[in-house]
């Protein structure tokens, strides 16, 4: 057994070698290229090693015996050959996260074009040319040997220098160790979803919360929403599957204070890369200004931030300007606040780590979301066969009154859009939400169950909420029968209209649909909702606002906003009048469906660290790409990929099918397909996709980032164009590796035949 | 009293070879960080196990009501959809023989997002006659977080009845739980040979306060109350024991 037993010194000398410098000399790793035109060779082995992060020895998996995995240092337009040798007992792979390379060569067994895995004892050789710069890693796409430790950052230097300055270059390679066998975790979440679950509501936090309740409506309010919960047999308090984590940076606990030294006055740049497995992180650096210039590996406008999440998988380049020689501190809190993988900026080495600030508050899930997004849309779902969710994929929602669409008339093969007409839809009641009551003084409008038959809601009696009133609903229909997709769908053909941008257009159409102004509607006010606005700690608010103009496009100074939006009518896309805000665009595709069910869906940009109000947090919507290769042009189609699951059982799926039992995705060679994220899930997926850029329609038009990974959060709809530029086969999975490991994967297939009649 | 050893012997037989079954693919996994079936990525079906003992205790009865040691458990294998379940439960009085001992084999097979259909045969060693019956069931979890265990028997006789067993657990704090549970039996039909009542044979409601020491150790301790109807009732007493009665209980909560 090829087993090295590595000392936490060695370790740790390794991880300083590989990071230390800003210009790294490729020592031992690369061979010398003889001239330019000789692709530059690695070499890279893969070994069982014992590694010692919390005291405890635990067998981990290492490349060139050093976790995390050496830097790669490239130079963009060179070609690479890697040689990986395999000394494990077993197979193994190394995918190159977010580069652009030919499908054999991207490392996935069984989906890469002809690529098995490295059987053991094996070398495989790995030749690449590299088309693009920026910061991206690598890591083992097989079985559970990534949380083991098979990962590793990749820097490759553009071969124009970046339209930005920096004195030096860290990289910050964030992660979340765990001592125990991640098989062993998998069983666990099977035969308990809250085995790591030690923040349960429970009774002596109810007594807590009632306490503390100002009156009685609010105590009300608060057992309600008890109640709710185990009606739903789901779990607020679900942030975060796995705890026990020791989060580290660069291989580093907290304790052991990576440093990375700067001068006073000198920018500093941060390559931030989650290689965790299973933990979202809240980074900042107390004191200092980030402006974020690269996501994902592309520059972007720089914008300036105090705070961001960042989702497993991602990465993000920052600039900091540290001047006055002091120790800052960057926080990297992990999302379920189990703790921090924190590193110092100092002027020399050897500091002690400053003292850890305590925990945020931690996020409890609201019923925003749930997102009321349940169910099949009835759009294409890209594979060759029809598609039917398996049983055991969709969480019943009957209980939550009108969130069941199954139950209002939306159902597919509805011909007509008589199916929106709100009058009919029996059990729209909202009562048993608490706070849902529309009318702002509690339960005036939100009344139970009705047994005479008058639903609660009965939208009947709003003037001008009849759909069928809409521009260019009927054009659609034979898109999807969905009424929810046709609102957005009903965007689409204008795209042929020659010379009119879709976003003008889809605004037109928009504000035209006066007749569906909520403010209008008495007894609509959902921002008595608890939760749905005031996650950030603001005051509910009380008046009933007339729609307001979105400002979803534009950065907000205040990022808490992006969670009253949620609760804001106007992100409903229903309200508004024509703002010239592209970014409605967006919202009307995310909210058409929760428009109907009667609650806002969550605004899938938002992003709530818990940070103090005036916080500038980053946001999708904040990315402008700095350069676009792609034209901006109409998707030939859009296909629904919902992400689904049984958190009860804990298994995950695309489209209610997991991995095992679906079918490839396919896509057409040079087609550009709208991937609709529509997550029915509690939970936060950060789907990766690979060989190809997604584009979230954020709404910055031709600056819409790229981006190889998007985190989806609970309950949201979100939009991401795709070129189809990459012939293969290609891996598409939740990077929660516990959710792509139970079942949230898919192959993406792209072919060269066209299929008939696609291009519309 | 041979029969009763046949019986211990065949349910720990069946337990163990779960367990086993379990705790073998648990070690094997547990050497190496290595995943022997994974050729791709993720394009296998996972196989995983669980043994749960929800109740292994001992009872002490007010009033006359006898002591007994009562367990009730019960283990499974299988994928997501897919799976075989064993379910035990019995009691055993005081320096006597098992009053009530059965197993049950079911094939378990996800029809809902919260719920198991399963079906397969039980066999009762105790009370004698033994019986073997056919099963059919669903279990699972219901509105409000109630686990449900809701099965139909048929014996070899043709006899029909049925049991309805309801929990739920409150967490007190992250540790501390008080589990609330109701089990309730019926029959259509009466079975003077085994005591049975026609329609409800008897009622057991109790409380359980466990501790978490972790997951899968819990002790607790409990009050247990039931209560026996009509022919039921008459064998009990027969016995030498009691239609009613509470009991004190305390036990431990096994879950791996």
């Amino acid at each position: 057994m090829a087993e090295v037993t590595l000392s936490r010194r060695k370790m740790l000398a390794a991880g300083i070698a590989a990071l230390s410098a800003p210009a790294l000399p490729e020592v031992a790793l690369a061979q010398p290229a003889i001239g330019r035109s000789m692709p530059r060779e690695f070499n890279l082995a893969i070994e069982n090693v014992t590694l010692n992060i919390t005291g405890a020895p635990r067998p981990a998996v290492a490349i060139n015996r050093s976790v995390p995995a050496p830097v790669l240092h490239f130079r963009e337009g060179e070609e690479v050959i890697i040689n990986v040798a395999n000394r494990l007992r077993e197979s193994t792979s190394i995918h190159w996260h977010g580069l652009i390379l030919p499908s054999g060569q991207d490392g996935v067994p069984g989906i890469s074009d002809g690529f098995q895995g490295i059987a053991a004892g094996e070398t495989h050789q790995y030749r690449f040319p590299l088309v693009q710069a920026g910061t991206y890693w690598y890591h083992s796409h097989s079985g559970v040997q990534e949380q083991a430790g098979m990962y590793g950052p990749l820097v490759i230097d553009p071969i124009r220098p970046d339209p930005y300055g920096y004195d030096r270059d860290y990289i910050i390679t964030l992660s979340d160790w765990t001592d125990e066998n991640p098989h062993r975790i998998i069983r666990n979440l099977k035969r308990d979803p809250g085995y790591y679950n030690y923040n349960k509501r429970t009774a002596a936090s109810l007594a807590n919360e009632l306490a503390r309740a100002p009156n009685g409506q609010a105590r009300e309010a608060i057992i309600r929403d008890r109640m709710m919960w185990g009606d739903m047999r789901m779990d607020p308090t679900d942030i975060e599957d796995v705890t026990g984590y020791t989060f580290l940076v660069n291989g580093r606990t907290p304790e052991q204070n990576f440093t990375a030294l700067y001068r006073p006055g000198e920018t500093v740049r941060l390559r931030f890369i989650n290689a965790g497995a299973m933990s979202h992180f809240d980074i900042r650096i107390p004191g200092l200004e980030m402006t974020v210039v690269q996501a994902h590996g592309n520059n972007v406008q720089p914008v300036a931030i105090d705070e961001f999440r960042i989702a497993p998988a991602e990465t993000f380049d920052v600039l900091v300007r540290p001047t006055n020689g002091r120790q800052f501190q960057i926080l990297a809190e992990s999302m379920g606040r189990q703790g921090f993988a924190s590193a110092s900026l100092a002027t020399r080495d050897g500091m002690p780590m400053l003292p850890l600030p305590p925990h945020r508050e931690r996020p409890l899930l609201t019923m925003a979301d749930m997102g009321g997004n349940y169910g099949p849309k009835g759009l294409d779902r890209g594979t060759p066969r029809p598609e039917v969710d398996r049983p055991g994929h969709i969480a019943p929602m009957e209980d939550m009154g009108g969130m069941d669409h199954s139950g209002m008339g939306h159902g597919s093969g509805q011909g007509g859009m008589q199916g929106m007409d709100h009058s009919t839809m029996p059990g729209m009641n909202h009562g048993r939400m608490p706070g849902m009551n529309h009318g702002a003084p509690a339960r005036g409008a939100g009344a139970r169950p009705s047994t005479t038959g008058t639903p609660a809601m009965d939208h009947s009696n709003m003037p001008g909420m009849d759909h069928s009133n809409m521009p260019g609903m009927g054009r659609s229909s034979s898109l999807a029968s969905d009424p929810g997709f046709r609102l957005a769908a009903a965007t689409l053909p204008i795209a042929s209209v020659p010379g009119a941008g879709l976003f003008r257009l889809a605004q037109a159409s928009q504000g035209s649909m006066q007749g569906m102004d909520h403010s209008n509607m008495p007894g609509m006010d959902h921002s008595s909702m608890p939760g749905m606005g005031q996650q950030g700690g603001q005051p509910p608010r009380q008046q009933r606002q007339p729609a307001r103009p979105t400002q979803q496009s534009t950065p907000r100074r205040d990022q808490r906003g992006a969670a009253p939006s949620a609760a804001d009518h106007s992100a409903m896309g229903h309200g508004a009048p024509g703002t010239g805000q592209v970014g409605q665009v967006d919202t009307s595709a995310a909210s058409a469906h929760a428009g109907h069910g009667g609650m806002a869906p969550p605004d899938p940009f938002a992003v709530n660290t818990g940070a103090p109000p005036g916080t500038r947090v980053l946001t999708y919507r904040m990315l402008r790409a700095l350069s676009n290769p792609y034209p901006v042009r109409e998707p030939n189609r859009v296909i629904e990929i919902r992400l689904t699951g049984n958190m009860e059982r804990y298994f995950w799926a695309i489209n209610g099918n997991r991995f095992s039992e679906a079918q490839p995705i396919v896509l057409n060679l040079g087609e550009r397909v709208r991937m609709r994220f529509i997550n029915e899930t509690m939970m936060s997926h950060p789907m990766h996709l690979h060989g190809v850029w997604m584009q979230p329609q954020v709404g910055n038009g031709a600056q819409n980032p790229l981006l190889h990974t998007v985190s989806v959060r609970p309950g949201s709809t979100l939009d991401v164009d795709v070129e189809a530029d990459a012939e293969g086969g290609w891996a598409f999975h939740c990077h929660m590796l516990f959710h792509m490991e139970t079942g949230m994967m898919r192959k993406v297939e792209i072919r060269r035949q066209p299929r008939v009649a696609s291009h519309g | 009293m041979r029969r009763t050893t046949h019986a211990a012997a065949l349910t720990a037989a069946l337990l163990a070879s779960m367990v086993g079954g379990a705790s073998a693919q648990q070690a094997a996994s547990q050497n190496t960080v290595h995943d022997p079936g994974a050729h791709g990525p993720a394009s296998h079906e996972v196989y995983f196990g669980a043994v749960l003992f929800e109740k292994l205790e001992w009872g002490v009865g007010l009033n006359g009501v006898p002591n007994i040691a009562r367990w009730d458990g019960q283990a499974w294998y299988g994928t997501d959809y897919d799976k075989v379940w064993i379910k035990t439960q019995g009691e055993v009085e005081r320096g006597r023989r098992a009053e009530n001992a059965e197993v049950q084999l079911l094939y378990s097979r996800l029809i809902g997002y919260f719920w198991d259909f399963q079906a397969g045969v039980r066999y009762d060693p105790r009370p004698r006659p033994d019986r073997t019956y056919g099963v059919i069931g669903i279990q699972g979890l219901a509105p409000g977080l109630f686990e449900v265990d809701l099965q139909g028997f048929v014996s070899e006789r043709g006899d029909l009845s049925a049991r309805l067993e309801l929990s739920y657990d409150i967490y007190v704090t992250q540790r501390l739980v008080l589990q609330p549970n109701l089990e309730v039996n019926v029959a259509a039909q009466r079975v003077p040979e085994l005591g049975v009542n026609s329609g409800f044979n008897d009622i057991e409601a109790g409380f359980r306060l466990r501790y978490e020491f972790t997951r899968e150790v819990a002790p607790y301790i409990g009050v247990n109350y039931t209560r026996r109807f009509g022919e039921a009732a008459k064998y009990a007493r027969e016995e030498g024991g009691k239609a009613e009665g509470v009991e004190f209980v305390s036990g431990i909560r096994l879950y791996f």
